[in-house]
């Protein structure tokens, strides 16, 4: 019964790596670069949702609006500033870049809320299921969790197979130049990737911090990086790659912590990566890319 | 990447060059402390900010010279520096003289982090692009967590150990020698500047030399084009094992450098912003350029020393002025416009009209 | 067992990609100091053989000889220490290097300093890469690139860097040289050079070359024997005399958009 009580948990946080991995994925498959200024969107998503919750009295619902809204607001904002005068850069100029932006961000996050950790509001008061007689407790909140990312991850695939956008997207994934002639216009493409992978950054947030309500300006930076690592898990560029990655994730640390030792679940999970990199070099469900000699 | 990928293909004059700015920037130092006109913040930074270097150098051999990216080296100067705490405290009374210690230590720490280079060069080199680059990383986090869970103790009866919770009981006498996440404690503080130099310099003498043999050769050419070098029958991942594992020892002797300047040192000090930072340092200073990696990593580490008077500010500039050097450099205007003052490479410009 | 006398022979040498069978049933049989053309249509599969050759490709199917050693499952890297060396029709050099550092990478085989040695600059190691040197600029005399030993190769006109890339293959003292399109883009001066330096490095070096090439006066003027390929098959062999006149490659060209 602990099993399957730890797999919900686990099934709980890695949806949030999974909704935190598409923006990760979504990112890479179109503008081929890695965004690690996205564990800071997800940080400023959180102080969003604080800020309005908390002062405004407002109701969850207008909480997670307001932050989404800001966080995709912020994600247009830091591609068209800071990452589209690089699109010919080399990958490497504009991974210092979104260094940069990370830095950026969780600083200006200190100056305007302070370095201490803040209690993040309880957004959705409920209540535990019990099964079995009491003997299984699973947190409604996790089943939120878990629904959204399905939700999610549906809406999303259906986005990107049938909507025009969606196609753009795709096609500018596969080859930009070729995209733009076809009539794309590839910039807007762009951002409206940005748009999406942020405001799922936001949803993220507020679910992350229902489950761990700390909120402070370092808050992005570990979540960031195992969705990262999710994501390269799954295949990075493949969406369903980096939902099972997530869940994956989430359930090996859990597991981890559960059983083996919560100090050295990161070390795990980063563990299994490397393995799993080794038996497949580009990730569960990622494309081998050939090259032409 | 193109445009960073600077010649250093002048051979000896480009060594000749670092090494001479090394120097003369030492007699400048020693000269200005002599003369009291350097406040101890810079003096306290002088020993970190030559580690800085050797261990951006070191990563410049992987990322500039190897074109691979590591977002792990942070990890490898870990080990070094916290080998060299252990060696250092152990031998410190049998080794009285701290300056040979100190070396003793920086080999020790050296072989250590190449023996940790070589295991994580297995499973690393056999991929490519950005998956190599999540494995450094996943390595890095791992050596972290290693070592925040680690207790090493020594006493008369020698070394005890315990992983994860600390079981290690001394007897009187004894030291706690790695504390889990505390780290090492009551270090005695033996680098020195001048030791550094001269490390920096031994160092820059290493990495020039490998990279005008054949090892350096091999290297480059399979970053510039993996299936021609081994039509001509380099082995690419013996190549790529090799300048990864000579990248790791250098960071440990600088992470060796680090550890003894402190008298505490946390583990949770190599993170993967650590990685982040050196590697921000490399490729301001070029790819494959050593003399920009040394003079970009002594101003982006004095920088937010020298921005200290923004207060709470500061790093939100620092932040902002690393964004806009990227921009700046990679604007083709203004490159074209610097190119225009500086037609150097005029030659080979006229070779490709020819 | 092959005859010792052909340098390369291959016996129903194939290879599928997913479904799509790109070469099939290739039989070469090249006599020792041959120059040997291989010629088609593009997308007959020339490059494919390149590769599978070379092993940067492993074949479906068949077996390749070298000198009469059976080479099927080497590696990239083994193929060429057992005597193979070849250029690419997308030329690959060393693109940040000089002209004359990629001669020298690929002249490692004759280094025997190590790691140590060449850190702190050791007496072999000097002695070696004198020597080194010396070899490379003999190499880049008789290609006639030695004007351009510390240019960049990047920035090398087109037609040197084909000949860098041949110098390249010859660094490495193979048996057998492939050429994939020596004389692309190059101008008919150039072209004619390219035939004489060709007949002069296979007497210089002793070694035999199997070259693919689509300017006609190019292959005819200097192989010995040419086999055609059409859709991934052999359509002919023979000399340069009877391909001319093979009723099947006149047709197998017509129908084509080559020349």
């Amino acid at each position: 019964m602990d099993f399957l009580s730890y797999l919900i948990t686990g099934l709980g946080l890695g949806s949030v790596y999974a909704i935190i991995a598409l923006g990760y994925t979504m990112v890479y498959g179109i503008a081929k670069m890695l965004n690690f200024a996205h564990g800071d969107v997800i940080m400023i998503g959180a102080y969003a949702a604080f800020f309005i919750a908390g002062n405004f009295n407002m109701p969850a619902i207008v909480a997670i609006l307001v932050s989404v809204f800001v966080c995709t607001l912020l994600g247009v904002l830091i591609e068209r500033l800071a990452y589209k005068p690089l699109r010919e850069a080399s990958s490497l100029s504009v991974l210092i870049t979104a260094i940069g932006v990370s830095y950026f961000l969780q600083n200006a996050a200190q100056i305007l809320w302070g370095t201490d950790t803040k209690i993040f509001p309880t957004l959705f008061d409920f209540d535990n299921i019990s099964l079995f007689g009491g003997k299984l407790q699973i947190s409604l909140l996790t089943i939120l969790t878990i629904v959204v990312c399905i939700i999610i991850m549906i809406v999303l695939t259906m986005f990107i197979n049938k909507t025009k956008i969606g196609k753009a997207m795709r096609a500018c994934s596969e080859d930009k130049p070729t995209a733009q002639l076809m009539g794309i216009n590839v910039n807007t493409t762009i951002s409206v990737t940005f748009a999406i992978g942020s405001g799922l950054a936001a949803i993220a947030s507020v679910l992350l911090c229902s489950t761990y309500p700390a909120v402070n300006p370092t808050l992005g930076s570990m979540p960031g990086i195992k969705a990262f690592t999710a994501a390269v898990f799954g295949g990075i560029g493949s969406i369903p790659g980096a939902f099972i990655g997530g869940l994956l994730l989430g359930i090996l640390e859990t597991l981890s912590k559960a059983y083996i030792s919560s100090q050295m679940s990161d070390a795990i999970v980063f563990l299994v990566l490397i393995i799993v990199l080794l038996i497949k070099p580009t990730g569960l469900l990622g494309k081998k890319v050939s090259e032409k000699v | 990447m193109e445009m960073m990928k600077t010649a250093f293909l002048g051979k000896n004059k480009n060594r000749s060059i670092c090494v001479g700015v090394v120097i003369l920037a030492y007699i400048i130092i020693e000269l200005l402390m002599f003369t009291g006109s350097l406040k101890s913040l810079f003096i306290n930074l002088l020993v970190p900010v030559t580690s800085y270097i050797i261990v951006a150098l070191a990563l410049n051999l992987v990322v500039g010279v190897s074109g691979e990216l590591s977002l792990g080296h942070a990890g490898f100067m870990s080990i070094g520096a916290f080998t060299g705490v252990i060696v250092s405290s152990v031998t410190s009374t049998m080794i009285t003289n701290d300056i040979l210690r100190l070396f003793v230590a920086i080999i020790a720490g050296a072989i250590v982090a190449a023996v940790f280079g070589f295991l994580i060069s297995i499973p690393v080199l056999k991929l490519q692009g950005d998956y190599l680059a999540i494995v450094t990383l996943a390595f890095g986090q791992i050596i972290k967590s290693l070592i925040n869970n680690t207790f090493l103790g020594y006493d008369a009866s020698g070394f005890h150990f315990s992983f994860i919770t600390n079981n290690v009981k001394l007897s009187t006498g004894g030291k706690m020698l790695i504390n889990g996440p505390i780290g090492a404690t009551a270090t005695d503080r033996i680098s020195t500047f001048t030791v550094s130099v001269i490390v920096l310099i031994i160092v820059l003498f290493i990495i020039f030399n490998f990279i005008n043999s054949k090892y350096g050769r091999g290297v480059m050419a399979t970053r510039d084009d993996r299936i021609a070098a081994q039509s001509v029958g380099i082995d690419v991942v013996k190549t790529k094992t090799i300048a990864f594992v000579l990248s790791a020892g250098i960071a440990g002797a600088a992470g060796v450098l680090y550890g003894l300047n402190f008298s505490t040192l946390v583990p949770a000090k190599f993170d993967f912003n650590q990685s982040i930072l050196i590697l921000v340092y490399v490729v301001l200073g070029g790819l494959g350029n050593m003399l920009g990696t040394i003079i970009s990593t002594s101003l982006l580490v004095l920088l937010p020393e020298l921005l200290r008077f923004l207060a709470d500010y500061r790093m939100l500039i620092y932040s902002v002025v690393l964004i806009s050097i990227m921009i700046i450099t990679n604007n083709p205007t203004i490159n074209k416009t610097i190119k225009k003052i500086f037609k150097k490479n005029k030659a080979e410009g006229d070779l490709n009209n020819g | 067992m092959a005859n010792d006398t052909y340098v390369l022979k291959t016996e129903n040498l194939g290879i599928d990609f997913g479904g799509l069978t790109a070469v099939n049933n290739f039989e070469i049989e090249m006599k020792t100091h041959d120059i040997y053309g291989l010629i088609g249509p593009n997308g007959a599969g020339k490059t494919t053989i390149f590769n599978l050759l070379t092993k940067v490709y492993q074949p479906t199917r068949g077996k390749i000889y070298l000198g009469g050693q059976e080479i099927t499952n080497e590696s990239i890297v083994s193929v060429n220490k057992l005597g193979i060396a070849r250029t690419f029709q997308n030329i690959r050099l060393f693109k940040d290097l000089t002209v004359l550092d990629n001669v020298k990478v690929a002249l490692h085989h004759s280094i025997h300093y190590n790691l140590i040695e060449s850190v702190l600059k050791l007496p072999r190691y000097r002695k070696e890469e004198k020597e080194v040197e010396e070899k490379a600029m003999n190499l880049l005399k008789v290609l006639d690139l030695d004007e351009f030993t510390n240019s960049k190769a990047k920035n090398l006109p087109y037609g040197k860097q084909r000949k860098l890339e041949i110098a390249r293959a010859l660094a490495t003292s193979p048996k057998l040289l492939l050429l994939d399109e020596p004389a692309a883009g190059m101008n008919p001066t150039e072209t004619a050079e390219l035939m004489d330096t060709i007949k002069l490095i296979r007497e210089k070096f002793d070694i035999s070359v199997l070259l693919i090439e689509h300017d006609m006066k190019f292959v005819m003027g200097i192989c010995e024997k040419i086999t055609v390929l059409n859709f991934g098959q052999v359509l002919a062999t023979g000399t340069p005399d009877e391909i001319k006149n093979n009723p099947e490659v006149i047709a197998a060209y017509l129908g084509s958009d080559e020349e």
